[in-house]
């Protein structure tokens, strides 16, 4: 068994605590062969991260883990310092609440407006209808898509849902956001925009994992880190790695 | 998660949801025709037991006019001190003569037929004690005296009523169950049609209870919908039934009237089933939703 890439963040801050800790963490679909292997990194809190790799190579299963929507085959895995494998189900909701999830396929209701879609999260968490109005209103106005607060996702396009998507994800104010994909399906003018939303987050304290094929972007933060997986498996220990490898066929 | 109008259009679904508002108008339109039977039944088994079987007739066969009278004089005197009998009275001759009328014609108003006396006799409590002592009181008075106790009679038609009573009360339990069943079953397709929706609010960090509550809330306005249309629906059809019964003017079926207390039972149907329906689908929710992360 290959040993375990680690990634070595080595930020100068020595107050920061790690939000995330992965420890020799595998995944297995079924009987199949091991998706993620011996994956093994700390995530500082109010960093910013992104995750590369090629097609297939286990980014959006590691972010499966990262915002427990999956459990491991095996290792460690600590979110906001506990054992985020062993924690029992009840306390589940609790800890996605401080998780944000930026979907690859964007994942909205269908059947529910833009704006309902936004609200979501403040909902599930109990706030008051009186207090939902103003910060949804704020996301809708940020992502551009006031003008239809209305519209139902199926009538948007596929950036606009995406759009949606994002400030679905951020409104709740997360503690650690995530990202698969986010400006897939966005013109660069925008993408560039999503982008300084999820610095600006991230200056606010949010820790930000943003998963992507689009090299460009890793360059527009040069604060941050990146992470690399290639058929499973983490590598760069180092963490200082800023350019992809040649042989990156997503490049 | 309150009940808000953006949450009851989480689970969208409008086609589906008619089907089992009408599906819950049958079953509940069912179980008050059924629950209307075992209670108008119920009610005219306590009806009978009130008026008939506390009740005895004493003949007394006796072909001898003066014999016959003498004889119902002692009978009455006897009952009349017995501390078991509340009432005792001879029934009318010419009541008799009018009662036999159909089959005798006006022969039997003719003073000379050796027609049996007839003595009511209303007891203070319907039991074997009560109708023994009655019994040796007549045979005292006249060896020529029959007892007939109403209840010995009436009892194949107490039973008949019980058993009516039995079935119905056995179909409401039957339709209280089919319609949890059906909850269950909705309530696990509405699983499978909403996973994208459920998925997401789990992410978003739901809890199952949460979900759970947008099930129960739907169900629960779904039943009351059905329970709504299928009561005022079986209301009526025990309404016109009812006045069919009050037409026949028969004394038993004139038992069979629903009292205040039955019909605020009946009422209260959709109610009862509404609560029942929440109760399934909240259990079937959360075993569900148990089972996945």
């Amino acid at each position: 068994m290959a040993a375990p890439a680690k990634l070595q963040t080595g930020w100068p801050a020595p107050a920061m605590a790690n939000i995330v800790q992965f420890e020799n963490v595998g995944l297995r679909y079924g009987n199949g062969a091991e998706t993620l292997s011996d994956v093994s990194f700390t995530l500082t809190t109010g960093s910013f991260y992104f995750l590369t790799g090629p097609s297939g190579a286990g980014k959006t299963s590691l972010l499966k883990l990262l915002y427990l929507a999956q459990r491991p085959s095996r290792g460690v895995i600590r979110l906001f310092g506990e054992d985020a494998v062993t924690l029992p189900r009840a306390r589940l909701p609790g800890f996605r609440r401080r998780i944000g999830v930026v979907f690859q396929d964007f994942r909205l209701v269908p059947h529910l407006s833009a704006y309902d879609n936004i609200a979501l999260p403040l909902r599930v968490a109990g706030v008051p209808e009186a207090d939902v109005a103003v910060p949804v209103n704020e996301m809708l106005a940020w992502v551009g898509l006031s003008d239809r607060a209305d519209a139902p996702p199926p009538t948007l396009s596929g950036g606009e849902q995406q759009r949606i998507a994002i400030a679905r994800a951020v409104i709740g104010r997360p503690e650690i956001l995530v990202a698969d994909e986010p400006t897939g399906n966005v013109d660069p003018d925008m993408a560039e925009r999503l982008l300084h939303l999820f610095d600006s987050l991230n200056r606010l304290g949010t820790t930000v994992v943003v998963a992507t094929h689009d090299y460009e972007l890793l360059q527009r933060i040069p604060a941050a880190r990146m992470m690399r997986l290639e058929r499973g498996k983490l590598i760069d220990p180092t963490g200082q790695m800023r350019f992809p490898p040649a042989s990156d066929g997503a490049r | 998660m309150a009940m808000r109008a953006s949450d009851r259009r989480l689970l969208g679904d409008r086609q589906g949801r008619r089907t089992m508002v009408w599906i819950m108008a049958i079953m509940i339109f069912l179980t008050v025709l059924a629950a209307a039977m075992g209670l108008s039944v119920a009610s005219a088994g306590s009806a009978l037991d009130r008026q008939l079987a506390g009740r005895l007739t004493v003949q007394v066969v006796e072909a001898d006019a003066a014999k016959r009278d003498a004889a119902v004089a002692r009978l009455l005197a006897g009952l009349r001190t017995a501390p078991v009998v509340a009432r005792a009275v001879e029934v009318d001759r010419t009541e008799l003569a009018e009662l036999m009328r159909p089959w005798l014609g006006d022969a039997g108003l003719d003073a000379d037929l050796p027609i049996p006396a007839m003595v009511d006799v209303d007891l203070r409590q319907s039991d074997d004690t009560a109708v023994a002592a009655v019994t040796r009181i007549a045979h005292a008075a006249t060896p020529a005296a029959r007892v007939d106790w109403h209840a010995s009679w009436l009892a194949p038609v107490r039973g008949f009523l019980r058993t009516l009573g039995w079935v119905a009360f056995g179909l409401v339990a039957v339709m209280a169950t089919a319609t949890a069943a059906v909850v269950l079953l909705s309530a696990r397709a509405g699983l499978d049609t909403h996973r994208g929706t459920i998925d997401i609010l789990h992410m978003l960090g739901a809890t199952d209870v949460q979900i759970a509550r947008l099930f129960q809330q739907r169900i629960a306005v779904d039943t009351l919908t059905g329970g709504l249309i299928g009561t005022v629906a079986g209301l009526a059809v025990v309404l016109v039934v009812g006045l069919q019964i009050g037409g026949l003017e028969s004394q038993v079926l004139a038992g069979l009237a629903l009292s205040t207390a039955d019909w605020l039972l009946i009422v209260a149907t959709p109610i009862a089933f509404m609560l029942l329906a929440m109760v399934a689908a909240r259990i079937a929710v959360l075993r569900a939703l148990g089972q996945v992360l």
